[in-house]
């Protein structure tokens, strides 16, 4: 497929060139390209997968789909080098602080692709007491594909958006926020007495 | 089929009420015995020495009115013969049933479930936590009087407890509540799971090393619950049927044909000979498909990324196949209450045919590139045995349960659609070690392409689909029909009252006895040996949790 032929969501771009013509600094608009186009062609995503859509995630990834042809192919088990995480499969209520926890483990910049049913709106199991209803009410999601599951191709094409939406970024001053070392510090704390809430350390010695 | 078993549970059912005179029967459906609570224990270990060694499926039960007890499956190894019993609670307001899981190993995470499900506890059970969901819910979900707005989505972490409740009946009949530690201070304990690659789906593990060696496992299991058998009760019959595809998504096929089964038992309907053909057939390739997803993930795991290729190259031409009749690749939804959803495609048989002449020479090759391998060998041989008595004791079916020596394949215990009919041979191994299950899933590919070269080419003329009624109701009873997924025995158990839904159903999931047996088989072994069980035990997680 030519890039010419995704006439959808292109409002994108138009909406990034009328942006740029009120004023880009030059250099810093090529290296922006430069970089992106680099960091468009090679987005890791995180191996994971909980269910059913995830079997035809791993088809996408193997001999006939092949998505190593953009750039995809180095599925990454840790969620520290990952860039993306494909939510392939149902999240359930266990699930849900799990996969939130994947999420914040991930260096920036980072994104999210919905895939299938499930992983949109809870798919056949809406009314299941124990799955949560799309995990965009757990993370920000950037591309949706719907299915149940997806076919490879459908797949393929969400992952090719989420790397226009990347193209179209700005790298410098946008997803590469550089922060002072002392706000570091401070999220690094900030960071740290969370999780330690969250785990409940002091109820788990009354217990 | 049906009848012969019928006979055989007269015989056992007169023994049973010759121990036990207040055991009653009902005919409704299958037809089960109500046995005493009191005595329940004793009888379980009678029938065990009878020779009924088999727990197929233990299923909890809310009768309503605060009735709640449990529907135990048994079968015979040796004879075959099948005995289904039922025991309710002692008193509404104290739910306690003797645990079995010292007499079938594989109640322990049975009963486990159902307390999760119904609060049901049982008595000496070593290890009463939740199975599936976290321990802080609320209520028990499967309880009629469940109310969903009791448990809002939790996003704190979970803490793991180190220590687990039990359960113990003081003589004056009150219940007390025991600690058991599972994990002490001193121990070493790592964490796999639930995100990790060699987990396949996300299973969880506690594993306590001493060194290399695993001194115990813990299974945490729910990660993937998704409370199908819940959603069943409010669903009718025919809207039933698509979540049965979703369960073992890689015997999607199978396990639609075991509920359509169910429930054409229930309403006595006799699907054409066509459909049983067409049946047979569309489960033996969806069984070459699981079988070469799972040779392919279990090279991946071990490091064989080429091995992984192949598979995945030659499960395509299957899932092709699949496609063009269904319509659909991994989830077909195509088998219907009375039929298929279509006809085949006319160029199915022709298809069919050039994959079985595609495939035999390229299994010669996959057992060249990864069979004959040093590493794999030296991997799989003799790794993570698991003895047949093991086996039968945790229920674990399919390959694995060959693997060990059990003939526990349910096409030739309890033949159906069209395997009566076909000649193949049940692959037994007696190793039981992960070479075993390996090699009894790569033979199986081939005693599938035979099946299905016996019908390819005589699938007769008729209907692909009987016409049944806009609404289905089936008779009060229970029914219970099991199939060979492509991982063991997955059965349907369904209490109808006569309504369009059903009162209960319960999947017999084909996974959770392989991982009840992982403990036994994983302790001793190297945790790096883990990663070789878990893969040729070849579970599907959400079929574990349901
Ligand atoms: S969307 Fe469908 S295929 Fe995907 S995980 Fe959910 S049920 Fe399975």
């Amino acid at each position: 497929m030519k890039y010419e032929d995704f006439i959808d969501n292109e409002y994108l771009e138009k909406m990034a060139e009328q942006l740029r013509e009120g004023g880009t600094n030059v250099v810093l608009g090529c290296l922006d390209d430069l970089i992106n186009w680099g960091r468009s062609n090679s987005l890791w995503p995180l191996t994971f997968a909980t269910s059913c859509c995830g079997i035809e995630f791993m088809a996408v990834g193997a001999a006939r789909y092949d998505f190593a042809r953009f750039g995809f192919e180095v599925t990454r088990a840790s969620p520290r080098q990952a860039d993306f995480i494909m939510v392939a499969g149902t999240i359930t209520h266990k699930m849900a602080p799990v996969l939130k926890r994947l999420y914040d483990q991930m260096a920036d910049p980072k994104y999210v692709i919905a895939v299938g049913g499930c992983a949109i709106s809870g798919g056949p199991f809406k009314k299941s007491y124990h799955v949560v209803n799309g995990v965009d009410t757990i993370l920000p999601v950037d591309v949706y594909i719907p299915g149940c599951p997806p076919r490879p191709e459908a797949m393929l094409y969400g992952l090719m958006q989420l790397q226009r939406k990347v193209r179209l970024e700005r790298f410098f001053g946008g997803v590469n926020k550089q922060i002072g070392k002392k706000e570091y510090e401070e999220l690094m704390r900030r960071d740290l007495t969370a999780e330690k809430i969250d785990l409940n350390v002091e109820t788990e010695h009354k217990l | 089929m049906w009848k012969r078993n019928t006979s055989y549970n007269m015989t056992i059912r007169e023994k049973i009420t010759a121990w036990e005179p207040a055991a009653e029967w009902s005919a409704e459906g299958d037809g089960m015995l109500t046995v005493p609570v009191e005595t329940f224990h004793d009888l379980a270990v009678r029938l065990k020495r009878e020779g009924f060694d088999f727990l197929r499926s233990l299923t909890g039960m809310d009768w309503g009115e605060g009735r709640f007890g449990a529907v135990y499956h048994i079968e015979s190894t040796a004879t075959g013969e099948n005995i289904v019993l039922r025991v309710f609670t002692p008193a509404p307001d104290k739910c306690g049933l003797p645990s079995v899981g010292d007499v079938w190993k594989g109640a322990l995470l049975n009963e486990r479930e159902a307390y999760d499900y119904f609060g049901i506890q049982f008595l000496n059970h070593p290890d009463m936590r939740r199975l599936y969901l976290r321990d802080d819910w609320v209520g028990h979900p499967l309880r009629k009087d469940y109310d969903p707005a009791l448990n809002p989505l939790r996003m704190n972490n979970e803490v793991s407890q180190d220590s687990t409740p039990h359960f113990e009946l003081m003589p004056d009949g009150s219940l007390i509540r025991k600690r058991e530690v599972i994990f002490d201070e001193g121990e070493y304990v790592i964490n796999v799971g639930p995100q990790h690659p060699a987990t396949h789906g996300v299973l969880r593990f506690r594993v306590s090393l001493e060194g290399e060696i695993i001194r115990k496992l813990d299974v945490h299991c729910g990660y993937i619950h998704r409370g199908i058998e819940k959603m069943c009760e409010s669903l009718t019959y025919p809207q039933t049927l698509a979540l049965t595809d979703r369960l073992d998504y890689l015997g999607a096929s199978q396990n639609r044909h075991a509920l359509c089964m169910c429930i054409e038992k229930g309403l006595g309907l006799e699907v054409s000979r066509r459909v049983q053909y067409i049946r047979t057939i569309m489960d033996e390739l969806q069984r070459i498909d699981s079988h070469l997803l799972f040779f392919s993930c279990l090279c991946m795991d071990m490091g064989a990324l080429t091995a992984f290729f192949y598979g995945f190259r030659d499960r395509e031409k299957v899932l092709d196949i699949l496609e063009q009749t269904t319509g659909g690749r991994l989830i077909q939804n195509y088998n219907v209450i009375g039929g298929v959803q279509a006809d085949i495609h006319p160029d199915f048989v022709r298809r069919v045919k050039e994959f079985i002449a595609y495939m035999r020479p390229t299994l010669r090759e996959y057992h060249e590139i990864f069979t004959g391998n040093v590493i794999a060998r030296q991997r799989l041989v003799g790794t993570g045995v698991l003895t047949r008595e093991d086996a039968i004791s945790f229920g674990a079916t399919g390959g694995t349960g060959r693997a060990s020596g059990w003939a526990c394949d349910v096409r030739k215990r309890h033949p159906y659609a069209m395997y009566g009919e076909v000649d193949f041979d049940e692959v037994l191994f007696t190793e039981g070690d992960c070479y075993a299950r390996y090699m009894v899933r790569m033979r199986e590919i081939e005693q599938s392409l035979r099946i299905i070269e016996q019908l390819i080419d005589n699938i007769p003329e008729g209907e692909y689909r009987t016409k049944t009624k806009p609404v289905i109701r089936i008779p009060e009873g229970t029914y219970y029909s099991a199939v060979e997924g492509s991982r063991g025995e997955f059965g349907v158990f369904i209490e109808s009252r006569g309504d369009k839904s059903p009162y209960r159903m319960k999947f017999r999931s084909t996974g959770l006895p392989l991982v009840s047996c992982l403990e036994t088989i994983a302790r001793g072994a190297k945790i790096a040996d883990l990663i070789a069980i878990g893969g040729t035990l070849d579970y599907v997680v959400p079929d574990i949790d349901r």
